[in-house]
């Protein structure tokens, strides 16, 4: 058995399996996410091996690695995608995140940019950031659904935020891979999440594209958590304040991006011997 | 907001028009003009008429789960015999006295087998209404036991398709057992009257054509509104990127299975339209095949117009009638050609072909 052991609990505040929603998220010990002592295997190969990890409320991380350091089944585990084969996952104090499906998970505010750009291909720039947008989204809401002022004001803002406002009636399968990424973008802001895991956003933009997207992923933490998986060292450096370094499905090190990429065990994994 | 999905709604204006036109002239007509001119329908042409509007509910209801969100059901032919069952069964005890064996309850086959009362399942079919309920009830709620257990664990793709199959392959083979009590290999037939209306009569034969006419075009005009709301556009999503759209907070397999459901009562009511203008109904309805054909008509005619499934499936039928008419023996050789040259020429069906040539002239 793993021994969870959660920033210094008092105990009746930790009420594991009970969902608890928007605005119940204890982030008082400063954490809003916490991963301990994760491990998944598949087939036989430990993608991450006893990981531990924290995020606190309002950062933006970075998360680098070579390939196959596990980075994207971190994302996996936290959104409910693939189940841990151990340790313990949280959001907040008390939100236990390996009790909950994927819909319960994005409901309770963790929303997820994929690899690679996911947008949906037949329905217009509008529609993917309307189906993103914060709502009940049950059957018979989402069947009666109408969309109020406020909330077409909201994804104008969003649109203008993702600089796609001219193009809104375009279906979505025929911007460029640029655009596709800002409109996941979008599409994250327009379910409010408390973290945002954002996966390669900058995978094959041009230059002023990458730097249009650190300026929008600046601009918005503070209010929320990001988690940003990148493998362009230029933008890591240009939006992150801390990095994680995985290695082999563990965290290697942690530190401002001057302080990691001149630690040795660093430069080892990436360089080699 | 105008969705994308309808830009090109002008040809399913076109088709809702020819219905409504078929709907309504064909019983004008025939109170119109006598019986020997040449303006009059004959008999055979009403309920064929009438045969096609049921198939092009059903092929309706098989492009809404198909067609947007992707769930290929190779099973529903269940359904529409499941719909038709339960009409029969109110036909059945319609019939009373009037049986070979005049016996007031037990309908003719179960006196035959020397059943002596009536089976639970069979009461209630003596009201219109009971059975009408039953008609929607039934497929509705096996497609929900069904939906639930399948959707819930996550079977999607080829996997459920082949399932579905095999519902629809079970349901016939337990339909022809005598035991089961709906009249086994024979089914049910020798209706007399509906509602108190000799079913043979010219005025229910046309009643039951105007009201296949009209319920195709409410479901049509239901379908289009349900598939413009943002349920729709869920639904597509779901089609195109399932995963996606949990990792947007939507429970994936609570839309797919109340869109199941719905379609499966659709089909329903296409079965119980279509049993008394053919006057049976028995197991073979069940038959896969019946099931492959409801997929070649949507595949045809275009998923995902709603307006291509209806084409589809009078296209091919009435090609059916037709060439079964003039040499049986090609009938299935000519609709695997047609299958496989619509699948490689034309992937998005008629309703594909008529949306490009739209397109191109705009």
């Amino acid at each position: 058995m793993i021994d969870i052991t959660l920033e210094p609990a008092n105990d009746e505040s930790v009420k594991v399996g009970r969902p608890f929603y928007e605005g119940e998220i204890d982030t008082t010990h400063g954490p809003i996410l916490y991963l301990e002592d994760v491990s998944v295997s598949f087939d036989g190969f430990r993608a991450l091996n006893k990981l531990s990890l924290y995020i606190d409320d309002g950062e933006l991380r970075c998360l680098i690695g070579p390939n196959g350091a596990g980075k994207t089944t971190l994302m996996d585990v936290i959104t409910g995608k693939t189940r841990p084969d151990t340790g313990a996952v949280f959001f907040g104090q008390t939100i236990d995140l390996l009790k909950m499906d994927e819909a319960s998970i994005a409901e309770a505010g963790i929303c997820r940019k994929f690899q690679k750009p996911s947008v949906f291909e037949q329905l217009s720039v509008f529609e993917n950031l309307e189906l993103a947008l914060k709502a009940n989204k049950k059957v018979w809401s989402t069947l009666l659904y109408r969309l109020n002022s406020e909330e077409l004001d909201k994804i104008d803002h969003v649109l203008k935020t993702i600089g796609l406002s001219e193009l809104n009636r375009q279906r979505a399968g025929a911007l460029s891979h640029g655009q596709k990424q800002w409109l996941e973008i979008g599409m994250l802001l327009m379910q409010e999440p408390k973290v945002m895991l954002v996966d390669e956003p900058v995978a094959g933009m041009t230059h002023q594209e990458i730097d249009r997207t650190a300026e929008l992923l600046s601009s918005l933490k503070g209010e929320r958590s990001i988690v940003v998986v990148e493998h362009d060292m230029e933008f890591v450096r240009s939006i992150a304040n801390k990095v994680t370094v995985l290695h082999e499905g563990s965290v290697l090190t942690e530190g401002t991006m001057d302080e990691v990429q001149n630690d040795p065990r660093v430069i080892q994994v990436y360089l080699g011997e | 907001m105008k969705s994308l999905l309808f830009s090109h709604d002008k040809t399913g204006a076109v088709v809702l028009a020819l219905i409504a036109g078929v709907t309504l002239i064909v019983p004008l007509f025939n109170l119109i003009f006598p019986v020997d001119s040449p303006l009059h329908f004959s008999a055979y042409t009403v309920s064929l008429l009438g045969k096609y509007l049921t198939f092009a509910l059903v092929g309706l209801s098989l492009d809404l789960v198909w067609g947007y969100c992707g769930i290929l059901v190779l099973g529903q032919g269940a359904f529409f015999a499941l719909g038709g069952y339960a009409m029969g069964m109110y036909l059945m005890r319609q019939i009373g006295t009037r049986g070979v064996y005049a016996d007031p309850l037990l309908p003719d086959f179960m006196v035959f087998l020397n059943w002596k009362e009536l089976p639970w399942y069979w009461f209630g079919f003596d009201h219109f209404w009971f059975a009408m309920l039953m008609v929607m009830l039934v497929p509705g709620l096996l497609a929900f036991v069904f939906g639930w257990l399948a959707f819930r664990s996550r079977v999607t793709g080829v996997y459920l398709s082949i399932i579905t199959q095999a519902l629809t392959y079970a349901l016939m083979l337990a339909f022809f057992r005598n035991e089961m009590g709906f009249g086994g290999n024979n089914g049910l037939t020798d209706f007399k009257d509906i509602l108190g209306f000799n079913i043979q009569s010219e005025a229910v034969r046309l009643t039951l054509l105007f009201l296949s006419g009209s319920i195709l075009i409410a479901a049509f005009l239901f379908s289009r509104w349900l598939v413009n709301t943002k349920l729709g556009r869920v639904v597509t999503a779901i089609r195109d990127q399932e995963s996606r759209v949990r990792f947007l907070g939507y429970r994936v397999e609570m839309f797919k299975l109340w869109l199941f459901v719905f379609s499966a009562m659709l089909a329903g009511i296409a079965g119980a339209l279509y049993v008394p203008q053919v006057g049976i109904i028995n197991p073979s309805e069940f038959s896969p095949l019946n099931s492959l054909e409801i997929v070649v008509w949507v595949a045809m005619g275009g998923r995902g117009s709603l307006y291509g499934a209806i084409i589809g499936a009078v296209l091919v039928n009435f090609s059916k009638t037709v060439l079964t008419g003039l040499m049986p023996e090609i009938w299935l050789f000519s609709l695997g050609a047609a299958f496989i040259l619509v699948t490689v020429l034309l992937p998005d069906g008629i309703a594909g072909l008529l949306r490009k040539r739209r397109e191109a002239e705009a």
